[in-house]
């Protein structure tokens, strides 16, 4: 029987979701426990990525297990033409378990087929990042109590943006309305919105970010506009500075707004938010370490209680 | 009156009528017709009251399996199939895509890992109706008019 793994958002049900939610809440009470305690987790980042690669290696540090992997693929044989199949299969000798990021998109999925041992996609291109959604997902339900009923206004770059599409699909369980508010070049694709209708999830585009789309929210949800994704350059310099949050601008907010930024933040966020306790995203990335604990042990089969 | 045939007759094998001309040579290569060494008779636009014009393939003995003949549907839903035995006409055969497609197509994102691993290609058929395919593995999708063959 091929392993479990986590690979795509869709992959996981309400109720995994809630069962990771409720694990990681454990972890995060006290996240430095023996259950890892002899075993060995690959990290292996064909792209390199250090806010999640430091997330997943102290999530497992904190747990007692054993880290081997590389950060950057031209420190690993694929550099010398070796195919992901065959690092898949020689690591999988060493490995209990694979945290995996990969520039090309589906690379997850396959390794989750020909792997023996369970595979933990840390990002496939510009397609799934399913940890960044569960510890959204996470830190919603921590701050607000619930998933349930939640208006989340969404900023910033909804085309290119892989957390918010993931959060989008993982938050469909839990009955949400969404805002998108996005210049008319970064709008949501269409299947996205495709999506919401077959769900029966409302939703409404604004290319203003005016006070309305804030104070109606309980979640705000800031995203960076990603020169990397443009083949324009031209495009991304008119774009770049338009969807910035100020402290101001959340002065009629909800008592209960939080704002939330997948990070890194490069201005859409203006440092003078940061003082003010609406401003979540470093409480947020925080909670990554314990949703990764979390699915960790939920794919290795161990009892957490 | 018998009426002539604008294709010579087949005593056994499979003749598959009304492909539009354009498509013909992808029937063959979805079928890889070209890797058989059976007798095969092409025929191209040759007249049709129903599309003005259209191809037909002979093959000589040789009766396809169901997904093999199903991978038509791709590139032309409407075709005929005649299995013929003894130079009658036995079987009638419609095509329909099947619910999933390997290895026939590629994937059109360059990033799919697919393009760059010694692999098959997987699609999901997501809409029979108007053919549209999404990549098992990078999700991306394709519509007919995009779809190429690897």
């Amino acid at each position: 029987m091929k392993p479990k793994s986590l690979v795509h958002i869709g992959d996981y049900d309400k109720e995994d979701i809630l069962r990771i939610l409720e694990s990681a809440k454990t972890f995060k009470e006290n996240p430095n426990r023996d259950l890892l305690q002899r075993k060995v987790c690959a990290t292996l980042f064909f792209e390199p990525s250090t806010r999640t690669r430091l997330s997943f290696e102290t999530a497992v540090n904190r747990l007692r297990g054993r880290i081997i992997g590389f950060s950057d693929a031209a420190t690993s044989s694929s550099s010398k033409g070796e195919s992901l199949k065959d690092t898949i299969m020689m690591v999988s000798n060493y490995a209990d378990l694979i945290i995996m990021r990969h520039y090309l998109e589906g690379s997850a999925r396959y390794a989750s087929e020909i792997s023996p041992v369970p595979i933990i996609n840390a990002g496939d291109g510009s397609n799934q990042h399913p940890t960044q959604t569960l510890l959204d997902l996470f830190t919603i339900y921590e701050t607000q109590g619930t998933l349930e009923n939640r208006t989340i206004t969404i900023v910033g770059d909804l085309k290119y943006g892989r957390a918010v599409h993931s959060l989008i699909q993982g938050l469909s369980h839990f009955h949400p309305s969404f805002n998108f508010v996005t210049p008319e070049e970064l709008q949501i694709p269409e299947k996205y919105k495709t999506f919401c209708e077959e769900k029966g999830i409302p939703y409404k585009m604004f290319s203003d970010f005016s006070p309305e789309t804030i104070n109606m929210a309980d979640i705000l949800y800031m995203t960076r506009v990603q020169k990397e994704r443009f083949t324009d350059l031209m495009e991304y310099e008119k774009v770049k500075n338009v969807y910035v949050l100020r402290n101001i601008m959340l002065k009629d907010s909800k008592e209960t707004l939080k704002v939330l930024h997948p990070l890194p933040r490069v201005k859409e966020i203006d440092q003078d938010v940061d003082t003010n306790p609406k401003a979540y995203y470093f409480q947020q990335a925080k909670n990554g370490m314990f949703v990764r604990q979390a699915v960790i042990c939920d794919l290795l089969g161990l009892d957490v209680d | 009156m018998r009426k002539e045939l604008q294709v010579a007759a087949l005593e056994n094998g499979t003749a598959i009528d009304h492909i539009p001309s354009e498509e013909v040579f992808k029937v063959v290569s979805l079928l890889q017709l070209q890797k058989l060494t059976n007798r095969i008779t092409i025929g191209n636009n040759l007249s049709s009251k129903k599309m003005g014009t259209k191809g037909i393939i002979k093959i000589a003995d040789k009766f396809f399996e169901e997904d093999e003949i199903n991978r038509i549907a791709l590139v032309a839903p409407k075709v005929n199939l005649n299995i013929i035995k003894n130079f009658e006409v036995v079987e009638k055969k419609n095509v329909s895509l099947p619910d999933t497609i390997t290895g026939i197509v590629k994937c059109n994102n360059p990033k799919c890992i697919t393009n760059n691993e010694p692999m098959q290609t997987w699609f999901h058929v997501i809409d029979k109706e108007n053919v549209e395919l999404q990549c098992h593995y990078c999700e991306s999708k394709i519509k007919k008019e995009d779809i190429t063959l690897v």
